[in-house]
């Protein structure tokens, strides 16, 4: 039994972090319900920006929604998205509203249509302080406050233009002002850059990193582009088909890779340097989390495959401390990578 | 030089010929909506300056053609009615009935559907699958039945004219609204507003309202000629309004008697109604078209 002290202290400490435990979201599928997202697990650590990344149809953003309760109508979740000691899926309403904005937010994808179109940038940054008593005018300041705050510059005098007014990547600077708005401990980011032009990509990858560490925030970043995962996340999940295949330190992850769907990853970005644009990239199409294969979804892609990986699911195991992967063969490529790491780098 | 003249002016004569012939289409188009006007005018200002009552006609000047000087020594423009009635009073005087229920529908039964619509189409889940079921049953009935039925089952009143009208007329308004909501929610900024807690009635009065505002304007436009011509109905079937009222279809009603002799008293009214529904009507498909485009 821990004593009172105790307690308190270690719910402190852990409620810095976000805790995702075997969170699982059915979906009715063509061919009956589903688990489009399946056991997945994983801590959104304070400070840290956790990245989530997967092909198109892996369950990623559908992950990410879940943890403010953001799923389809017709979706059952199972699992525990456990922020400090508190379930947030079995959180009310009232509770969910009270943590939305509050304590996580979300930064969408496209800016140009998370905005309202017919109200104004301020009005909508300070939506959430008008909700929780402040005046109009109030609103108004602090919203100019925190568009200043994310870079937007000459804010004073634009809390009153239109979404349409501003420029793609002003408007995914007024987005994350309004995530921030209700002062959050925690982002989550679905694919914030991915309809922004290349060169405004960095620059908010940027601004995310800098108001993470100002503001000590968790971040989780739902991409799908490596290059951007390589230059911001401390950690990395990596998913298939619903489910985690690789999991720890992104540098690790990415210099090492303990699955192979993250080796052939690594292996098909396009490197600006080497002569071949798409060096290797990765044959066959992702595999539909409604009719997912038996064994180890990736088997049917993966050059290491045999009998057992169609039957068998692999299990996700810590294989080096901090490092987890749902491959059979993992701890045989952790034997031998260092000297294949090396051809990596 | 020359050629470079030419280059530059070449373009400029279809330009002029193209905005010729919107302009001719836009005063085209402006025409019934300045005819709707003209009659929310009289209907609103002519009852202050003509006199007419329902009781007040004088069996001399009974059946008179447009034109003719009654025993007063005033003119009835459009004729009198069997009972000697002015025609002209009454086709004002029964503008600004038309007007009024029809304002009225229009608001009530805009403002119900809406209502229910938004919820339905936001929350979904039980309250979408009861709202739909009743908009079912409801349209199984023609709309006119219904408020035949409504009108009949209870003495004739203004009230309940209204209410016959407004039970049939909701359902458009909380089909579009219903369509429209369900569209709203899944949209980003609705997403965002709910991640960033904020409450179900604040998104829905401003993040979902406002884009259903024009479509539904368009839509009440409709509505309204309906309403005016579902009363007219009811009237000439002596449901609707009390007979110390007056109204465009107790007039035509009062007409088809005197079809062959007199037939200034059901046609000059029946013009007048069709007149109006049709130019609620273009106006309503002009405002369709304009939030539309919108979109």
């Amino acid at each position: 039994m821990m004593s009172g002290s105790q307690r308190e202290e270690s719910r402190r400490v852990s409620a810095g972090t976000l805790r995702v435990r075997d969170l699982t979201i059915v979906l009715p599928g063509p061919r009956g319900m589903a688990d489009v997202v399946d056991g997945v697990s994983f801590d959104m650590v304070e400070g840290r920006t956790t990245g989530l990344i997967g092909e198109s149809g892996s369950g990623k953003s559908l992950t990410a929604m879940a943890l403010v309760g953001l799923i389809p109508d017709t979706g059952v979740v199972r699992g525990q998205v456990l922020l400090g000691d508190e379930d947030l899926l079995k959180a009310g309403r009232a509770r969910m509203r009270q943590v939305r904005g509050a304590e996580i937010s979300v930064v969408f994808q496209d800016p140009s249509t998370a905005l309202n179109p017919t109200m104004t940038i301020g009005d909508q940054v300070g939506e959430i302080l008008r909700e929780r008593g402040l005046s109009r005018s109030q609103a108004r300041e602090r919203a100019a406050d925190l568009l200043d705050h994310v870079g937007i510059p000459d804010a004073a005098a634009r809390v009153g233009a239109y979404p349409h007014e501003f420029s793609g990547g002003m408007r995914q600077r007024a987005m994350i002002a309004l995530a921030l708005a209700g002062q959050p401990r925690f982002i989550l980011a679905d694919e914030p850059t991915t309809a922004l032009d290349v060169t405004v990509q960095a620059r908010i990858l940027d601004l995310l990193g800098r108001l993470r560490d100002e503001d000590h925030l968790s971040m989780l970043l739902v991409s799908h582009d490596l290059r951007v995962m390589s230059h911001v996340a401390d950690d990395l999940v990596v998913m298939y088909a619903g489910r985690v295949c690789e999991r720890g330190g992104a540098k690790a992850v990415l210099n090492r890779p303990l699955h192979p769907y993250t080796d052939a990853l690594v292996r098909s970005v396009p490197s600006v340097h080497v002569e071949s644009a798409i060096a290797d990239p990765l044959p066959g199409s992702p595999a539909n989390p409604f009719d997912r294969p038996a064994g180890c979804p990736f088997h049917p892609r993966c050059p290491l495959a045999e009998d057992r990986c169609r039957t068998e699911v692999p299990a996700l195991r810590e294989i080096v401390p901090g490092r987890f992967s749902a491959c059979h063969f993992a701890e045989l490529a952790e034997r031998t990578s260092d000297s294949g790491a090396e051809e990596l780098r | 030089m020359t050629t470079t003249m030419g280059l530059v002016q070449s373009p400029a004569p279809p330009m002029a010929v193209r905005t010729g012939r919107t302009r001719v289409r836009r005063v085209l188009g402006a025409i019934p909506i300045m005819i709707f006007g003209l009659y929310v005018v009289v209907g609103l200002l002519g009852p202050l300056f003509i006199d007419y009552s329902p009781v007040g006609g004088d069996l001399d000047d009974r059946l008179l053609s447009p034109g003719s000087v009654l025993s007063d020594g005033s003119t009835a423009v459009f004729g009198t009615d069997a009972l000697g009635r002015d025609l002209f009073g009454q086709v004002i005087y029964g503008a600004r009935t038309s007007l009024i229920i029809g304002t009225l529908v229009v608001l009530i039964s805009g403002l119900v559907g809406i209502l229910v619509g938004t919820a339905a189409g936001y929350r979904r889940g039980t309250t979408d699958l009861a709202a739909s079921r009743v908009i079912d049953v409801l349209l199984a009935f023609p709309g006119i039945l219904l408020a035949i039925v409504i009108a009949g089952v209870f003495d004739r009143s203004f009230a309940i004219v209204v209410v016959a009208l407004s039970v049939t007329n909701w359902i458009g308004f909380a089909r579009l609204s219903r369509s429209m909501a369900m569209t709203l929610r899944e949209r980003d900024w609705v997403k965002s507003a709910t991640v960033m807690g904020v409450r179900r009635r604040r998104i829905i009065a401003r993040h979902i309202l406002p884009f259903i505002a024009g479509p539904t304007l368009a839509l009440a436009t409709t509505e309204f000629a309906g309403a005016i011509l579902a009363e007219a109905s009811l009237s000439f079937l002596g449901l609707g309004l009390p007979s110390a009222s007056v109204s465009w279809g107790q007039t035509i009603a009062s007409g088809k008697e005197y079809l062959a002799s007199a037939w200034w008293i059901s046609a000059i009214p029946g013009i007048a109604l069709a007149l109006l529904v049709i130019c609620v009507g273009f106006t309503g498909d002009r405002l369709t078209r304009y939030f539309s485009r919108k979109q």
